[in-house]
């Protein structure tokens, strides 16, 4: 006990202080508050995990590539990893995160990162909350959102890896390994990050829920999942947005779907729905007659044809959607349809691509979502 | 003081449409917990008003002293930049787009030093500062990605509000990364009432039914610019009464103008007359893309109905080559002659296989 004493003491100290400059956990995102302390933690990448595991308890480690879609645990697996063998007292030297936010230009790879990467680790003092880290001799480099590095500056990452490769380990974290330079790669062991499975990420949704005390019901959770698509970063700050909201809002109200999905900026489907309708697309939602359900919202009923449509999409853009999320629903939408031929949707997929590249070109919005509407008009007819 | 700007909300309360997104807000700032926002929609429907009143809620009037600053930053290269930057002492306002390819140092630098510094104002209501980004949708890749780690590091002494008109350009890990808040157009029915508002506090007098239909669909859902017309028309005839005519802009008329042009006569000569009109337009800085929808939409009404697909077809695909490409005006012309030709062929009923894919 007495041990205990005398080691707990500076320890809460330093806890105290730490406090004063951090905020209090209740205003840290939940991202950052439920980030994976150990890497028992990390949800459903059990493969990565038992090999890293391993890295634990023999204390050597291999350089390392991490990539996948976002939000499945690259950044939070490699800190907890080095967490775990270091302690929190050796983090700070011996771990260096560097990431796009940093200027990294080949200067600072020439200068900070071969500067770190040259010193030797200090001797291992004792931990100071009692427990006993593996810390083993090198220090970890981490290249967060390596992907944004310029081709030059990983030219000159290269030598410096081999060098230091005795007392330095390095950790690239990124979300398109292409996007690597193959030397580099080839230096690395790679570890693909799988998008999360639906279960684990309601586990870990409902874990979070319960810890917060946020009431959520299952078809919370299925939107959840569903608007994120495997990243669990973003269904935990949609989570977080929505008991915000809920909690907020005088009286405080129960969160529903419809509210992750304003969140997530998702169109709600009578929308879509609608908009397929003009064009021309049977949608099986009880009605049939494609005229009837329109004209209700349609500001003129006596349009037809390509007026009808123009006034559609300009009705659409006025209410502030965006066209990219436009065009992934509309595109489940048609592809998902039950009575549209092969050709047709063929026809719809190839009208569609064209649009996404010219969007991410940044052509303009109206104009494409128009041109979508009038040739998958002319496609299904 | 022009109306827009003296009767513009100032507060939450104020705010006339979009009651329960402005209860939110509301909410938001009280609780403390406030995250970074994404503020996006069609220009015009109130987007920095909305986020003006929801920082005078979060830091109480104090927001309102501004002060405007020119800053200098070096670029890697030791090139030198200027960014204009509106401050208060709870927030700062900044457009990095304007630097063009830069921007990245530019949020680099200005969001880490604000970062590492706290609120100085012991009295502030609140323990971080606000960094607002205008033109978010502009921002280059690099920029967006520089965003995305200090987002989450500095949430302790700062809050992000980007302000975008769409949120196709931005990355995913930004918008998994902000609250999303779409700001829709108004509809007709609360722009009448916003016009009646100010009509109102203006002293105007009663606003005509038939004026504001008219202003209303003008504006197409854009706010301030059925209220800068409503000024306008006021000054031109004090009682709003008979046949209204709203001016429309010079641009306008004139793209309508070369619209007509290419209708009426399909020949090199005219490609040189309109050539010449859309040098005119891009030299007083109309941007390309307003200048061929704009003609594209005239074009499209005096047409065959089984032209006007056609048409919009190359607008979109011009549009978008535009943006690739260095030289608008090369683009421009390839679409007037690109119509004249479809629409020459329609009439003379001539084979158009040939020009289905163009060349």
């Amino acid at each position: 006990m007495a041990a205990n004493f005398f080691s707990a003491n500076p320890s809460t100290k330093k806890l105290g202080k730490e406090k004063e400059r951090v905020v209090d956990p209740n205003l840290q995102p939940w991202v950052e508050k439920y980030r994976p302390k150990t890497i028992d933690d990390v949800s459903s990448q059990e493969h990565i995990v038992a090999v890293l595991e391993k890295t634990l308890n023999s204390t050597n480690l291999p350089h390392m590539l991490f990539y996948g879609p976002p939000g499945t645990g690259k950044t939070s697996t490699i800190l907890a990893l080095s967490r775990q063998l270091f302690g929190p007292d050796n983090f700070r030297t011996r771990v260096l995160e560097l990431n796009a936010s940093d200027e990294r230009g080949i200067s600072i790879v020439r200068e900070k990162i071969k500067n770190f990467a040259r010193q030797t680790p200090r001797a291992q003092t004792v931990a100071s909350d009692g427990k006993t880290y593996p810390c083993p001799p090198y220090k970890i480099i981490i290249l967060d959102e390596a992907d944004s590095m310029t081709q030059d500056a990983q030219g000159a990452l290269r030598r410096i890896m081999e060098t230091y490769a005795r007392i330095t380990r390095f950790c690239l974290v990124c979300n398109y390994v292409t996007r690597i330079i193959e030397p580099l790669a080839s230096r690395c062991s790679k570890f693909r990050f799988r998008p999360l499975d639906s279960s684990s990420t309601t586990t870990r949704l409902q874990y979070i829920a319960a810890t917060e005390q946020v009431a959520v019901t299952p078809p919370v959770i299925s939107t959840l999942i569903s608007t994120s698509s495997g990243d669990l970063r973003r269904a935990i700050t949609y989570l977080q947005s929505a008991a915000r909201l809920s909690a907020a809002s005088i009286p405080p109200t129960e969160i529903t779907a419809r509210d992750i999905q304003e969140i997530a900026g998702v169109v709600p489907d009578s929308v879509i729905n609608g908009f397929a309708r003009t064009l021309g697309i049977d949608v099986p939602a009880g009605v049939d007659e494609s005229g009837d359900v329109e004209m209700a919202d349609a500001p003129n009923g006596s349009l037809r044809g390509f007026e009808l449509v123009q006034e559609k999409v300009k009705a659409l853009m006025r209410e502030g959607y965006s066209a990219s999320q436009i065009l992934t629903q509309f595109h489940d939408l048609v592809i998902l349809h039950p009575t549209l031929n092969a050709r047709q949707k063929s026809n719809c997929a190839l009208i569609m691509a064209e649009a996404d590249k010219a969007l991410c070109d940044g052509a303009d919005e109206e104009l494409w979502i128009l041109e979508v509407a009038l040739r998958v008009n002319k496609a299904v007819a | 003081m022009l109306w827009v700007d003296q009767y513009r909300p100032k507060t939450l309360k104020d705010l006339h449409y979009h009651e329960g997104l402005s209860q939110r807000l509301k909410s938001l700032a009280a609780s403390g917990d406030f995250p970074h926002m994404l503020f996006y929609g069609p220009s015009g429907a109130g987007k920095k008003t909305r986020i003006a009143c929801t920082l005078r809620e979060l830091f109480g009037p104090g927001v309102e002293k501004l002060k405007i600053d020119q800053r200098v930053f070096l670029t890697p290269s030791r090139k030198k930049l200027d960014v204009n930057i509106v401050q208060s002492n709870y927030h700062i306002e900044l457009t990095p787009s304007e630097v063009g390819n830069y921007d990245r140092v530019v949020i680099q630098e200005i969001l880490k030093e604000i970062a590492q510094t706290q609120q100085v104002d012991l009295n502030a209501k609140q323990r971080f500062k606000v960094v607002i980004i205008n033109e978010a949708d502009s921002l280059s890749r690099d920029a967006q990605a520089a965003l995305r780690r200090t987002m989450e590091k500095y949430m302790s002494n700062m809050r992000i509000i980007l302000c975008a008109n769409s949120t196709s350009r931005l990355i995913a890990p930004i918008k998994s990364r902000c609250l999303l808040i779409r700001v829709a157009a108004p509809n007709h029915k609360e722009m009448k009432t916003v016009l009646e508002y100010v009509a109102q506090s203006a002293r105007a007098g009663k606003i005509p039914d038939e004026a504001a239909e008219d202003i209303v669909r003008d504006s197409n859902g854009n706010m301030r610019k059925a209220i800068l017309v409503f000024e306008a028309l006021k000054m031109q005839t004090p009682d709003l009464s008979g046949p209204l005519s709203i001016a429309k802009p010079d641009w306008e008329t004139y793209c309508h103008k070369v619209g007509d042009m290419i209708l009426q006569e399909q020949t090199p000569q005219r490609v040189m007359d309109v050539r010449a009109k859309l040098y005119e337009l891009l030299s007083h800085c109309i941007p390309p893309t307003i200048i061929i929808k704009t003609v594209a939409e005239r074009v499209v009404q005096g047409v065959d109905e089984s032209l006007k697909a056609d048409i919009m077809h190359w607008a979109a695909i011009y549009e978008n080559r535009m943006r690739i490409g260095s030289k608008k005006i090369y683009h421009l012309e390839a679409w007037v002659v690109k119509v004249m030709s479809l629409y020459k062929h329609f009439f003379y009923d001539m084979d158009m296989s040939g020009f289905e894919d163009g060349f």
